[in-house]
């Protein structure tokens, strides 16, 4: 046999069959070209991926052969949407949630498309996909903190005072990956630091316990839609909207709060891929000057939430925090208002393009 | 970002299980030489201790125990729980203290890792309990906060203790060890983070530091297993004090952090053989995990001491009659908090 001729030929060559390529899709916004899947292409030529297109609907986005895809720019948002386009973002990857609505598939991942293979320690070309994957389908551990992290890891287990009653742990939901070189530092912070990059590779997962917010990046990141799907939505950013670069940021509080609720895991660690493309920090800062002053009311709010007892499904516990969101946060600015009911149509959107089985239908009103 | 501290502000505790020290304290030297150290030894052992010259230590032995706290109380200091006695006599601000049959780790890179030196960064650069950072350690070389980290929480807390792990043989309890005999702890992950407020872990006792100022009395020889011994899968003393410890940090608004360091644990014992003393240790976990998470301390609380205090009467409210054990620990951490206040603050 050959040496392999790349790192990531050999990764291929090591790693097990494709998993879940008929149950899972992969989203990616853009706006550019789709050049960055050819370094993928080994890892993720298996499943069918679903591009939105931002910006100008007549610019033709080139994806490289031998892809199985779907594309939707603006113009097929608004047809497929109608009114209800108006919660889908544009001019901003916010809008990259359209595609987590238009799937049938039981997982998303997502990706950016300045995102490439990363290098483990060793050289060896990173999976992140299969890592997801892993991540998604062992459980989480929110309730107790495991000091040796994932405790389904292979040569790890949870320590000595763990709970046995415990050690099963919930499903996991989300699964939120890192970044090796150009790190997501906000703009403020890539001023004053524009020649850092991140060289550390951590090698953990670990839940994110119950009752504790987090950032979460949409540039790597995988989630069960049918676990929590509906609460995944963007938010409404970019054009005609007083705030950028909060899309991802806005979808973790909610998802976070909803996942606590319902008792359901998120991840965050390994995988991590490499990021190469630091955006304008000037550009950065003008898009999120806002929500530096006005995270320090959402957060509070998100800490504060309570969801009643009776919002037992995801789009139950979200059209309560859009509702919370318009009573306690719309009074920062009228933002919020608009946002609230974007969140309100967005559930609409969902529902309508993902009808539920008859026995939840019912209960829809919420 | 971390404070230049002198080396006079640090104690070294050792708890001596095992009576020849030698090649625990001399694979340690380079570490450890610079420092004071104090050496508890546990009053059950017969043997005399061995230790190398060198170092600039005070060793306590039952007699010295005994003189300071009493005959009757000195039983307290059993076993693993020898440390605390040196926590209790020590007038140091930070201490730091491994269990016995732990040596100096090497890194992903192979380099010796300087527990201590990693253990004062930690305890000397804030925590930030109150929102995760998906980087880890905000302080750390080559690390900041994320996107989406409010301002307002970027000075973070002082940070209260620091909790290492361990490579080889992990801490694990006699079950998940007798399962899996061959297993050991290869994966060093270079990271420290703080533990959420309000989210409770197992704070082993094996690899650990702490600001003695600031949460001294906190960290006390309470719960002992009627079976306790003298393998740390026999014991379940260090978990039940961590919990407080964190309860109480959580309440006064002091950080916890876990990760770095690492340290080379050396395999001992046998779990199977431990097997059968530490079943009642796992079985207590499944009633004091629940109790902890529900214990809200008063606003009244604001100093250590009383923390710990209540913490102890809500111990013997809720959990005394359910077992002796837990009255009989209520007790401990009363006559701690006592103990405390006349032999452990500096006069």
């Amino acid at each position: 046999m050959n040496e392999p001729a790349t790192a990531i030929e050999a990764a291929v060559a090591a790693s097990p069959l494709h998993q879940l390529k008929d149950e899972l899709d992969i989203v990616i916004p853009t706006i550019r070209n789709l050049d960055f899947l050819e370094m993928w292409r080994p890892f993720l030529q298996p499943y069918h991926l679903i591009i939105v297109q931002d910006g100008d609907p007549s610019k033709a986005i080139k994806v490289p052969n031998g892809f199985d895809y779907e594309l939707y720019n603006r113009n097929d948002i608004n047809r497929i949407l109608g009114p209800k386009a108006s919660c889908i973002s544009f001019k901003d990857s916010a809008c990259r949630c359209f595609g987590y609505m238009v799937s049938k598939k039981k997982y998303i991942f997502t990706i950016d498309d300045d995102c490439f293979v990363a290098k483990d320690p060793s050289g060896k070309a990173i999976n992140a996909l299969e890592q997801h994957i892993k991540n998604l389908l062992s459980p989480s551990t929110p309730f107790f903190f495991n000091t040796l992290y994932d405790p389904f890891a292979e040569g790890a287990d949870f320590v000595r005072g763990y709970p046995f009653s415990l050690r099963e742990g919930v499903s996991t939901a989300v699964s939120h990956g890192l970044w090796l070189n150009i790190p997501d530092y906000d703009a403020p912070t890539q001023l004053v630091k524009p020649l850092e990059r991140n060289t550390r590779f951590v090698d953990a997962v670990l839940t994110i316990p119950k009752g504790t917010l987090f950032p979460m990046c949409g540039m790597n990141l995988a989630f069960d839609r049918q676990l929590i799907g509906p609460a995944m939505y963007f938010g409404l950013m970019g054009e005609g909207q007083p705030i950028g670069r909060y899309d991802d940021m806005w979808a973790g509080w909610c998802i976070k709060v909803i996942c606590d609720h319902l008792g359901l895991g998120v991840k965050t660690g390994l995988p991590y891929i490499y990021h190469s493309k630091a955006s304008n920090p000037f550009v950065n800062l003008r898009k999120e000057y806002k929500g530096i002053y006005w995270q320090e009311d959402i957060i509070p709010f998100f800490q504060q939430v309570v969801l009643p007892k009776d919002c037992t499904t995801v789009q139950k516990c979200y059209i309560e925090l859009a509702k919370q969101v318009k009573e306690k946060l719309g009074k920062i600015d009228p933002y919020f208002d608009k946002l609230a009911d974007a969140m309100v149509t967005w559930i609409q959107a969902w529902d309508g393009l993902n009808p539920t089985s008859a026995s939840f239908s019912n209960g829809k009103t919420g | 970002m971390s404070l230049s501290i002198k080396d006079d502000e640090i104690d070294i505790v050792i708890g001596a299980l095992r009576p020849d020290l030698t090649s625990f304290m001399n694979e340690w030297r380079t570490i450890f030489s610079r420092f004071h150290l104090i050496i508890v030894k546990d009053p059950d052992l017969k043997e005399e201790l061995k230790i190398p010259e060198g170092f600039n230590l005070d060793v306590y032995k039952k007699p010295d125990i005994d003189r300071v706290v009493g005959t009757s109380t000195s039983t307290i200091f059993s076993g693993y729980s020898c440390r605390y006695f040196g926590y209790l006599v020590s007038r140091k601000k930070y201490i730091i203290s491994v269990d016995d049959d732990c040596y100096p780790a090497k890194d992903n890179k192979g380099i010796l890792v300087d527990a201590v030196a990693q253990h004062i960064t930690n305890l000397t650069t804030p925590a930030t309990p109150f929102f995760f950072n998906t980087l880890y350690d905000p302080f750390t070389e080559g690390a900041d906060f994320v996107r989406g980290y409010p301002f307002s929480l970027r000075s973070g807390v002082q940070c209260a203790l620091s909790c290492g792990l361990w490579l080889n043989l992990a801490d694990y309890d006699a079950p998940t060890q007798a399962l899996k005999p061959e297993e050991r702890n290869s994966r060093y992950v270079d990271a420290v983070l703080t533990v959420p407020a309000r989210t409770l872990m197992p704070i082993s006792g094996i690899n650990i530091a702490f600001n003695r100022e600031v949460i001294g009395p906190a960290l006390l020889p309470s719960l002992r297993l009627g079976g306790e011994g003298k393998f740390r899968w026999e014991t379940m003393e260090d978990i039940w004090s961590g919990m407080c410890v964190k309860v109480v940090c959580d309440h006064l608004g002091l950080g916890v952090k876990t990760g770095m360091p690492y340290v080379w644990r050396n395999d001992r014992g046998d779990a199977i053989a431990s097997l059968r003393k530490e079943w009642e240790g796992v079985k207590l976990m499944e009633e004091v995990v629940p109790f902890f998470q529900s214990v809200r301390l008063s606003r009244e609380a604001t100093t250590t001491e009383d923390c710990v205090a209540e913490v102890a009467n809500v111990v013997k409210e809720q959990l005394g009659s359910k077992d002796p054990m837990f009255a009989r620990a209520a007790k401990a951490m009363l006559d701690w908090v006592k103990l405390w206040k006349s032999v452990g603050s500096s006069t």
